[in-house]
């Protein structure tokens, strides 16, 4: 077995030295009834290399890659290319097969790339301090929350009906357990978002109003209306940013009042990966900074004073603070974390700014297009790189009928709002720069079939 | 762009034993490293792009009007930026990371290379089924092996890390128990668990009590029968345990946790010792995680990501989380999601499902899921099991070495599991855990866990995973054991170990009480390099 060093002489030599007859010896605290007689029933023996790799090269050929067709999904996560240096270095073998930075001796790289990274990420986001990385968007979005709680001792939040459903699934999950109350809605197909109306459901007893900038139809709305009146109620406002390229081109929420800023950084160097694993984002102003959640990395001198870094603030966290921690979270998401921020040092100020123009100007051109198809109506006034279209037919089926076309079209609001009628024709378009005027032709073309 | 903006001054005074004596900071191949920041040329990109087509804008008039102050550096700075800083890292590729509870083995690069092919890292969550076949067949096969592999009944895989899945475990409980309409409050957590234990139980709303534990280093049987009641949702129990330890009655324990009405967790972190020798299945558990960067050597990278999948027994398994896999007759794989739920448990599984709904956005860490079944169809059920022995085996080897000059509280009891446990009882005065620690360190390996579990003063915690050969066993055993006895001579000079890593011991208490936790811009007065910090800062 080509990963175990053992050899059976060495086995018998070490048994010795254990002072045992064999290795079932080792396990005779495991009861007799329960022990397994030989090897596990159901799995085949151990395979080489080149017999493993076959079988999952065989099942990756039964999926349709997003880089191989015309491809146009978002809500939530995005294609965009990465660079190949990226990919590279997070396969430097100090990099991968490092632990958490327990021992900073002998972990300054991993440290330092952590403090780079949250020194990018609050600048992106606005705000002032954040932490080294939550599992994705969606958990961070539920930490948000919990921390608002904290902060403010109230436990109702108003959340925007353009915030992800899946987002809004996992909060209501978490809420049935912890008690909060969540205020929640269904998105319609206009233009305008529904902030003005989160105004008003604002109340004294509100933890926080938590919005999606740009919102789950694409849609850019100014949150600083919305931060003035939270604030007014004492309660906070948390923005979450699915798409962090955004914030290239457009304001941060942290610019506009946002107290709390949380998101999902598949975006930028991780890569699509069929849901995981992804980085979520979490910043916030420094004066909460204790109840943030998760790692934080800080600097320090060493004993001989030179510039260090630590893991810190760990009385937050659960292996000192166990069950008054202010989360549960240990592992996090530091290599993607590491994609994240080498990809933004790539690209830089000026890179970033490049990136969201090239996405913006081609998700505007694909939007009037479609817009001006037969039947085809463009939802949004305002958009980044993801805009909503309503179809004269339902969008689910549509987007079925675009496959058979080899053209990947987007994402229906069907599938991410079963049941609602209202939304059924509704169909979110993202277009990044990895679009080519070809794909943009395929997807008109795919489009006006099948709603005709 | 000037040398070693990196901390330390080059005009001082060279001395002490850190001090270099070279202009740059630098010793040969350890090369000091600024922050990017530091190192920013304002305007410099290393991604070039078409340019853009001329449109009229639609942001909203949202447009930013201010930097943001990230630097950004060429390609060629960046290559050399990051292998700098990897280089001041200790990883499983350069050598023994005996890390207690951790599980440090070697990663399989087959496995990295499989969760590369683009049908699997070039996939969309919300494409259309069809077109993700191959995925969702990953997610079911790994989902079966792990089902066989436990003798569960069913597995819920998408929690994204152990305490993630940890989570998973008890909102499953919290919600079979309301499906009874029996609210219980408290949760029972032995001392030595993990940090993550109390936490989670707390983060769903558990009130947490801790569990006594014999002299032997197991769960008092009879003190937790006699807190057993009507108040008890459930037992969370590592097994083996964070002692090193199998539970031998972890049977009655679950026996007796269900005669009284609650549930058993299991902490799956130190599978990696039992997995192919007995199923959790068989000890009564009704949920436990898996850490897949554990016991299926997905890589650490840092800190993350994990994988947490959770195994349900039969009672447990209809409130999993949503979405699932599952294959049907035809031998269509179905992701199952809000929408058809109901619909396909009534038609597949003879009754409504009540899940208790999704926990994270899409389905899980799918990379993770290609290079654990990558590294279970490497292994086979022969190769899992010798891993089990051989940690086991490595693990004993450890202890039965080092037990004369290392004190083993638990070692009077028998072997260990996959990890051996020491205390710094013996050490000369003044001399701790840590500084032995720092003391490996510089004899060029990674310590093992320190003051972990809370139930052993000094804890050392030592676990050498089935990775290691003989050789390097004997090798950190040789350095363990020579610092360990100069723990113990209460040698001065452990104190200020480590004296060869890229830094000496760091000031964590400075850096908790004046947090800096990201990169400020100096003000201009105070900025000696010209040039740099162009940017806007905060």
């Amino acid at each position: 077995m080509r990963y175990l060093p053992l050899t059976d002489a060495d086995r018998r030599q070490m048994l010795e030295r254990v002072g045992a007859g064999s290795i079932d010896e080792l396990f005779r605290d495991v009861p007799e009834a329960a022990r397994l007689g030989g090897p596990i029933e159901g799995l085949p023996m151990h395979a080489p290399e080149m017999a493993v790799e076959r079988h999952l090269t065989a099942l990756a050929a039964k999926n349709v890659p997003a880089g191989s067709v015309p491809f146009f999904l978002g809500c939530g996560a995005y294609k965009h290319h990465v660079p190949a240096s990226v990919d590279h270095l997070i396969q430097r073998g100090e990099f991968l097969t490092a632990y958490t930075p327990y021992q900073p001796e002998i972990a300054q790289g991993t440290l330092q790339v952590l403090f780079e990274f949250q020194s990018q990420v609050a600048r992106l986001t606005g705000c002032e301090v954040a932490n080294a990385s939550m599992y994705d968007g969606s958990t961070a979005c539920w930490e948000a929350i919990g921390m608002a709680r904290r902060i403010t001792r109230r436990k109702k939040a108003v959340i925007s009906s353009g915030l992800h459903p899946h987002y809004v699934a996992v909060c209501n999950t978490m809420a049935r357990f912890t008690g909060d109350t969540l205020v929640t809605g269904t998105p319609e197909l206009t233009a305008a978002t529904d902030l003005e109306q989160l105004v008003g459901q604002i109340d004294g007893e509100t933890s926080a109003v938590v919005v999606q900038y740009p919102d789950i139809l694409g849609r850019i709305a100014d949150l600083t209306p919305l931060a003035a009146a939270a604030h007014a109620k004492g309660a906070l406002l948390i923005a979450v940013v699915t798409e962090p390229v955004a914030l290239g081109l457009i304001k941060s929420p942290g610019e506009m009042g946002a107290d709390i800023v949380v998101g999902e950084g598949q975006s930028i160097g991780v890569g699509l990966q069929f849901g995981g694993p992804y980085v979520g984002l979490f910043a916030c102003r420094e004066k909460h900074i204790r109840q943030m959640p998760g790692r934080i990395a800080g600097e320090t001198v060493d004993a001989e004073g030179k510039r260090g870094f630590v893991l810190t603030l760990s009385t937050r966290e659960q292996h000192i603070r166990r069950e008054k921690a202010t989360s549960n979270i240990c592992t996090n998401s530091g290599l993607c974390a590491l994609a994240f921020s080498i990809h933004l040092t790539l690209l830089g100020e000026t890179g970033l700014r490049r990136l969201a123009e090239l996405n913006h100007a081609r998700a505007v051109q694909v939007a009037e297009r479609l817009g001006a198809l037969p039947g085809v109506r463009l939802v949004n006034d305002s958009l980044f790189n993801e805009f909503t279209v309503e179809l004269p037919v339902e969008a689910r089926p549509a987007v079925h009928r675009m496959v058979e076309r080899n053209v990947l079209g987007g994402v229906s609001l069907g599938r991410l709002y079963p049941g609602s009628a209202a939304l059924a024709n509704g169909l979110v378009v993202a277009v990044t720069e990895t679009v080519t005027d070809e794909d943009i032709d395929a997807l008109e073309g795919a489009l006006k079939e099948v709603v005709a | 762009m000037t040398i070693n903006q990196s901390g330390w001054k080059p005009a001082a005074p060279v001395q002490g034993p850190g001090d270099t004596g070279t202009v740059t900071g630098n010793r040969a191949l350890m090369l000091e490293e600024p922050l990017i920041f530091e190192l920013d040329g304002a305007d410099t990109t290393g991604v070039d792009f078409v340019a853009a087509p001329k449109v009229a804008s639609r942001l909203g008039g949202l447009e930013r009007a201010e930097r943001i102050g990230l630097p950004g550096l060429s390609e060629p700075e960046t290559v050399r930026h990051y292998t700098r800083l990897s280089r001041q890292n200790y990883g499983i590729d350069l050598g023994l990371f005996p890390l207690g509870s951790c599980t440090m083995k070697h990663n399989p690069r087959l496995n990295e290379k499989m969760a590369r092919l683009p049908g699997f890292a070039d996939v969309h969550p919300l494409q259309p089924r069809e077109t993700v076949q191959g995925a969702l067949e990953v997610m079911n096969e790994l989902a079966f092996w792990l089902i066989d592999l436990t003798g569960m009944h069913g597995v819920a895989m998408s929690p994204k890390a152990g305490a993630h899945g940890e989570l998973c475990g008890l909102l499953c409980i919290r919600a079979a128990l309301e499906a009874r309409g029996d609210a219980r409050e408290v949760v029972l957590v032995p001392e030595s668990a993990h940090g993550t234990n109390p936490a989670t139980a707390a983060f769903c709303g558990y009130r947490v009590e801790n569990i006594p534990a014999t002299d032997a280093g197991r769960v008092d049987l009879e003190a937790l029968k006699a807190r057993l009641g009507p108040d008890v949702a459930a037992v969370m129990i590592t097994n083996p345990n964070t002692c090193g330890l199998f539970e031998p009655q972890m049977k009655e324990i679950s026996d007796a946790v269900h005669a009284a009405g609650g549930f058993v967790y299991c902490d799956g972190a130190n599978f990696n010792a039992i997995v192919g020798k007995v199923r959790p299945g068989d000890l009564g558990v009704d949920a436990m995680h898996i850490n897949l960067h554990k016991t299926f050597s997905t890589p650490h990278g840092g800190g993350g990501p994990g994988s947490g999948p959770v195994v349900l027994s039969e009672a447990l398994s209809p409130f999993g989380p949503l979405p699932y896999t599952a294959r049907t007759a035809d031998g269509v794989v179905h992701l199952v999601e809000e929408e058809q739920a109901d619909e396909f448990a009534e038609e597949h599984f003879g009754g409504k499902l009540q899940s208790f709904g999704r926990m994270t956005a899409f389905h899980g860490q799918m990379g993770m899921f290609t290079r654990a079944l990558t590294y279970i169809l490497s292994h086979g059920a022969d190769g899992l099991k010798q891993v089990a022995e051989d940690a086991v085996l490595n693990a004993n080897y450890v202890l039965r070495s080092l037990e004369d000059v290392l004190d083993a509280p638990f070692a009077h009891s028998g072997p260990c599991m996959h990890e051996a446990l020491f205390s710094d009882k013996g050490f000369a005065d003044g001399f701790s855990t840590l500084d032995l620690a720092k003391a490996l360190i510089d004899e060029g390996f990674h310590p093992m866990t320190m003051y972990f579990p809370l139930v052993v003063h000094g804890a050392m915690l030592v676990e050498p995973t089935e990775t290691e050969s003989k050789a390097a066993l004997d090798q950190f055993i040789a350095a363990l054991r020579s610092v360990a006895e100069r723990a113990r001579a209460g040698d001065e000079a452990l104190k200020s170990a480590p004296v060869y890593a890229p830094r000496r011991r760091l000031d964590e208490t400075l850096a908790a009480r004046k947090p800096i936790v990201a990169f400020r811009t100096p003000a201009p007065d105070a900025n000696k390099v010209s040039g740099l910090n162009e940017v806007g800062g905060q």
